[in-house]
């Protein structure tokens, strides 16, 4: 992760001895974010499969992000009560204990995914998952690109993030319509299509998570909190 | 400290602040909605001693009412920087400077100004405590106005308890004024060099590395102080202490090399520094 910024050259630049604690946080960061990421992909291809170990996978591995969250947790006030840091390195410090925040909430997501997939599993598909794996497919790559930019530093990277979120709202509020007249057309859909509105309700969440880690991200950068500012304002959808 | 007093005269009695230019703005800066008064305004300063340059080519301004904190690592030219602003680093023998200060609008190098009222103007508090060894607390207190001819008793009980009060230290010696200066903890002879400075009524106090050698209890009555003295004085500070400058002031000027690398709030020089020389000190990555 590139958070420092380049010095002249003769500027002596010391590595601090308190240095590998932020390696470490960083590399809790990383893991908990393919975590995240793996949970998600398993929890949809459980739902597209009607696979139920896979699903019963999803849910028992949930413990493991909220460990790593509190691990994080941990260790940001560790650093912050002992190494007293200040600019990028509390930057980073927070930047860290919110996006672990983001990425515990993505897998309490791909959890409540995955409970339904075990309930859908059990009853004949409502309709051909088509909407759902595009909206994740969006919201996944959002969530790799948020990562990437955490990662990296790169800031164009996480303004774009920030302004996909809006595709995965409208399909999200597409897929409400679309359902809601199944549901009105024939009642005995209703569970299923009230499951399938949980389910876009989740990667619509995932992707704000996701958007979150960019918006940290930039702050990370830059120091700015670009949080509801036009910036990062979601591009409006397209008129229908 | 209504009447005024000008730089160029020795007024052996009472402190009011100097005269100030009708450029400077004066003390009405500090009113809503206009721009915080400059109490020094610092152009393109150079101080060498002897052939060896300590400071260069450093632009800055010192608000009123504020605490500037200046940091650096040793020998980054803080301590002369603000030994400038009181005409101290004159006393060094071969000490010469370039650049102008000027003090509330008033060329603090002009031939006419004294200074010796410069110093009671603008007070200084050291590193390490330096109370008169052979004088009382109360005389401790008073020796500034004592030198400068004042003898009016109740002006002196007035003052001396007025700076023991404004330095925080008044209900711990009340009763004990009569014993020596020396006899106090480290932290009380360090506020009691406070009371010292404040009795002549200076308008600017500057701090070198005052807590230093405190502990961290004297250390954080220190910082109270110097948060309460905000509102009647422009306090400037030196400090290695990073938390202490990030704690205590409203703005911060970071110096390496005897350059002034970046000036700016303590906010952003603490959480996005512009430079990234200030970045690495501030963050403890310089070497």
């Amino acid at each position: 992760m590139q958070i420092s910024p380049e010095h002249p050259p003769g500027f002596p630049v010391l590595r601090r001895y308190f240095d590998a604690e932020l390696e470490t946080l960083r590399s809790h960061l990383i893991l908990m974010g393919e975590t995240a990421i793996q949970q998600v992909r398993d929890a949809l291809r459980a739902l597209v499969e009607g696979n139920i170990h896979l699903a019963e996978q999803v849910r028992a591995a949930d413990d493991r992000l909220d460990e790593l969250e509190v691990k994080i947790d941990d260790e940001g006030v560790r650093f912050m009560s002992l190494r007293s840091p200040v600019a990028s390195d509390l930057r980073l410090v927070i930047v860290g204990m919110k996006t672990g925040h983001d990425l515990e909430r993505v897998g309490d997501e791909a959890t409540s995914i995955a409970k339904r997939a075990i309930k859908l599993a059990a009853e004949p598909p409502l309709k051909p998952y088509i909407d759902i794996p595009r909206m994740a497919n969006i919201a996944l790559e959002m969530l790799r690109d948020a990562l990437d930019c955490l990662l990296q530093g790169d800031e164009a990277k996480a303004i774009a993030v920030c302004k996909r979120d809006a595709e995965v709202d409208d399909l999200n509020r597409q897929l409400y319509r679309e359902l809601t007249s199944y549901m009105v057309e024939k009642p005995d859909t209703i569970s299923r299509a009230i499951e399938l509105m949980f389910i876009s309700k989740s990667l619509e969440r995932i992707a704000d998570h996701a958007t979150n880690v960019a918006e940290e991200t930039i702050f990370l950068m830059r120091g700015k909190d670009v949080r509801h500012t036009v910036e990062v304002k979601k591009t409006p959808p397209p008129a229908a | 400290m209504s009447a005024a007093e000008s730089i160029t005269t020795r007024r052996p009695t009472t402190r009011p602040p100097i005269e100030a230019s009708p450029a400077a703005g004066g003390p009405s800066g500090r009113a809503e909605g206009l721009p915080p008064e400059v109490t020094f305004d610092i152009r393109e300063l150079s101080v060498f001693y002897g052939a060896s340059p300590a400071l260069h080519n450093v632009t800055l301004q010192i608000h009123a009412h504020e605490v500037t904190a200046v940091i650096g690592p040793s020998g980054c030219g803080k301590s002369t920087f603000i030994r400038t602003l009181n005409r101290m680093h004159e006393l060094t023998p071969g000490a010469r400077h370039t650049g102008s200060i000027r003090l509330r609008g008033r060329d603090l190098y002009a031939p006419d100004v004294d200074p010796t009222i410069v110093r009671r103007q603008v007070g200084m508090v050291f590193q390490k405590s330096n109370p008169f060894p052979t004088l009382s607390i109360a005389e401790n207190v008073l020796v500034g106005l004592r030198l400068n001819g004042v003898r009016d008793r109740d002006l002196l009980r007035q003052r001396l308890e007025e700076s023991l009060r404004m330095a925080a230290l008044w209900d711990e010696v009340k009763d004990i004024l009569g014993r020596p200066g020396i006899s106090l903890s480290g932290g009380q002879q360090q506020r009691l060099c406070i009371a010292r400075a404040l009795a002549v009524r200076p308008e600017v106090l500057l701090m070198d590395e005052p807590c230093s050698a405190l502990d961290p209890l004297a250390t954080a009555r220190i910082e109270e102080l110097i948060n309460s003295l905000r509102a009647s004085y422009t306090l400037v500070i030196v400090t290695h202490n990073m938390q202490q400058a990030a704690r205590v002031s409203d703005r911060t000027a970071f110096f390496y090399l005897g350059r002034l690398v970046e000036y700016d709030a303590t906010r952003t020089i603490f959480m996005n520094p512009a430079n990234p020389q200030t970045e690495a000190y501030v963050s403890g990555r310089f070497g």
